[in-house]
């Protein structure tokens, strides 16, 4: 069977020393920034993406990846000690998951979350390196008019199933598209909006842009709260669960690790919204409901279970189709672009290797994390009690050096804080960043492909209808907005995502 | 009873037209070119257009519907942050490394309200030599760790 022949060469890869070690420090640095609030993975991407040049590009994305998914594991602890989300994709462990701690389980938590974790994620890679050739072989056959209508798709998708204001995520999107033609274009060579300034004529950095509206805006806006953090006191409890514990914890593990794995697939999907989605199952196939949010250890084994899950075949959709799916992709877009490769079907083909590797290092990342994690929980509780008036300031340092390490100019630095500025300006008017960033990565591509798609029709845009796959993917894509004004749908939507914030 | 009902989306409509009227007013430099050929004012233009369009429905839409108030800007921390950071970009290639980190850490510290001088002094210290283990020693990135040595 050729999966194994795959696997097998993924091994080959992943298993080298020196990407064992990227694996392992993905995963450590993944945890550290997962367990403490106040910074997420895509600002530490961001922040280490320039660090990356001089690697491999398989180390590169093997380390990149590694934050990620060890974010999911890392997020859960700090949302079980602290009843405060260390991730948004552990929102809703809080629920359950500290008042379990409060009972003196925090112990249990803390390993079914761990253990969840890690089934998911074995199920997750074997998904992601079954599903991705089908789906190669299928976007091989695109050509540009289906490559344009298929970000469209992917981008409303983006923002159907993220949270808050439609209008204005869709607004966000395309004022990303503008941002990221910033630059010279490649077929005249004129500079667009560069104003003159030599550093623009390149375009926009996206560490830069990323690390703005993601880092330097969190930052900000932690800052103007003088909300206490309170860690728990007491025991943490033994870190094992009982054989009732365990027989209520598997089923539910199991269907978040399915939720999560297909809405991972989604656009718009990922981490944060397989999560929330398992929740609101695992709540209603339960014969207890009123057991939720007072220590039911299912509230935490599907969700964590669906946020690792998700995590991992997130990367499905930008590995096949060479569409990033939510803003931590958005990301691995820029860092395979830093060392030449271009995302998409032609990836598994030419670069099998990178590929392959990477695949099966999410699993073997996955093992080094259930193995340090369980025993480093008491050093990540240490890290917890570092105040955050000490730590804000070392992440705005590592952000500083990451940025002004790509090219050694001020500039870059100048333009990630106007990004921040913006980036708080959008947090107070409550427009979400992360359709912004999709669009950014995406504008470049879109406006070739749309240009392409032209000239072959000779001006015509009904080739975007009259060709069967083109015009399906937009029907869908209309579909999908018809959908959401609807009340009905628009109620239910809203529900899912208030059970994890009420 | 204020016209503007729901403020968050009204400004942001407001900040999307500007965009998109600055998208257009520039791009206007740019050749536009035909369906089949575009120039590169071309998609500039459509994103212009589809900003304003966009932004204009949410502003308008926000004289109808209810929302609650932009909340206050504290203008302190939003001014520290950003200012440390820009005053690092400037500075770390003339005076190095060990210096500007000490005095991002320092400056950076006091947007918190709970500053404190000698903790963020120790800290600041503490991190300079972190970041030079890191990412000069380790990383072997190029920064001058002192001044002039660059």
């Amino acid at each position: 069977m050729d999966l194994f022949n795959h696997l097998a060469l993924g091994f080959g890869v992943a298993l080298t020393p020196i990407n064992l070690l990227y694996a392992l420090v993905g995963s450590l640095v993944g945890t550290l920034i997962g367990v403490l609030p106040g910074i997420g993975p895509v600002a530490t991407i961001a922040m280490l993406l320039p660090t990356t040049y001089a690697l491999q590009p398989v180390s590169a994305l093997i380390m990149l990846a590694g934050i990620y998914y060890g974010a999911q594991y890392g997020g859960s602890t700090t949302s079980i000690l602290l009843n405060m989300p260390g991730e948004t994709s552990s929102a809703v462990t809080c629920l359950d998951g500290h008042q379990m701690a409060l009972k003196g389980q925090a112990g249990a938590a803390l390993a079914t979350a761990a253990l969840g974790s890690f089934f998911a994620g074995c199920v997750a890679t074997v998904f992601v390196a079954t599903v991705a050739i089908p789906l190669s072989e299928l976007a091989l056959k695109f050509g540009p008019a289906e490559y344009c209508s298929l970000m469209i798709l992917g981008l409303i998708g983006a923002v159907v199933l993220a949270h808050g204001s439609l209008l204005k995520a869709i607004a966000m999107i395309v004022l990303g598209l503008l941002l990221g033609i910033v630059g010279t274009d490649v077929n005249s060579g004129t500079a667009r909006f560069a104003f003159g300034v030599p550093e623009l004529i390149d375009g926009l950095g996206i560490v830069s842009v990323a690390m703005g509206l993601f880092g330097f805006a969190e930052i900000v806006t932690n800052l103007e709260s003088t909300e206490k953090r309170e860690i728990i006191k007491g025991k943490v409890g033994g870190l094992w669960i009982t054989r009732e514990q365990f027989k209520k914890a598997w089923p539910a593990s199991l269907r978040g690790t399915g939720v999560g794995s297909i809405l991972g697939l989604l656009p718009g999907g990922g981490a944060m919204l397989a999560s929330f989605a398992s929740y609101a199952l695992e709540k209603k196939v339960s014969k207890h409901p009123g057991e939720f949010g007072k220590g039911a250890i299912q509230g935490v084994a599907g969700p964590e279970s669906a946020n690792n899950a998700g995590a991992q075949t997130s990367f499905i959709p930008l590995l096949t189709l060479g569409i990033p799916e939510n803003a931590v992709m958005a990301l691995m877009v820029g860092a395979m672009t830093i060392h030449n490769i271009q995302p998409g079907p032609q990836v598994m083909t030419s670069n099998p290797g990178l590929f392959w590797g990477l695949v099966t290092s999410m699993w073997i990342g996955n093992l080094m994390l259930v193995v340090l994690n369980l025993p480093l929980i008491g050093m990540w509780i240490k890290l917890l009690k570092v105040p955050y008036r000490v730590l804000y300031p070392a992440i705005l340092l590592f952000c500083a050096i990451g940025v002004y390490s790509i090219n050694n100019t001020s500039f870059d630095v100048l333009q990630t804080a106007v990004f921040g500025f913006l980036g708080v300006l959008f947090v107070k008017l409550e427009c979400e960043p992360a359709p912004l960033l999709l669009g950014f990565v995406l504008g470049p591509m879109m406006e070739e492909n749309l240009r392409r798609a032209m000239l072959l029709s000779r001006g015509d845009p009904m080739t975007f209808l009259t060709r069967p796959l083109s015009a399906a993917m937009l029907g869908a894509a209309a579909l999908l907005l018809v959908l959401i004004v609807l009340p009905n749908l628009r109620k239910k939507r809203e529900e899912v995502f208030e059970e994890g914030e009420s | 009873m204020s016209l503007i009902r729901h403020p968050k989306d009204f400004y942001s409509g407001l900040i999307f037209i500007g965009f998109g009227i600055a998208a257009i007013v520039i791009g206007s430099n740019y050749a536009l070119g035909t369906a089949a050929r575009m120039g590169p004012g071309y998609f500039p233009r459509i994103l212009g257009i589809l900003l304003i369009v966009l932004g204009a429905a949410l502003s308008l839409r926000a004289l109808r519907l209810q929302g609650s108030p932009v909340p206050a800007w504290k203008w302190w921390p939003t001014l520290i942050v950003l200012g440390s950071v820009i005053l690092f970009g400037i500075i770390v290639n003339s005076v190095g490394l060990v210096f500007s980190t000490i005095i991002l850490i320092v400056l950076s510290s006091a947007a918190s309200h709970e500053f404190r001088y000698k903790e963020a002094l120790i800290s600041g210290v503490l991190l300079a030599a972190l970041a030079v283990a890191v990412f000069v020693i380790g990383l072997k990135l190029q920064l001058p760790i002192w001044p002039g040595s660059s």
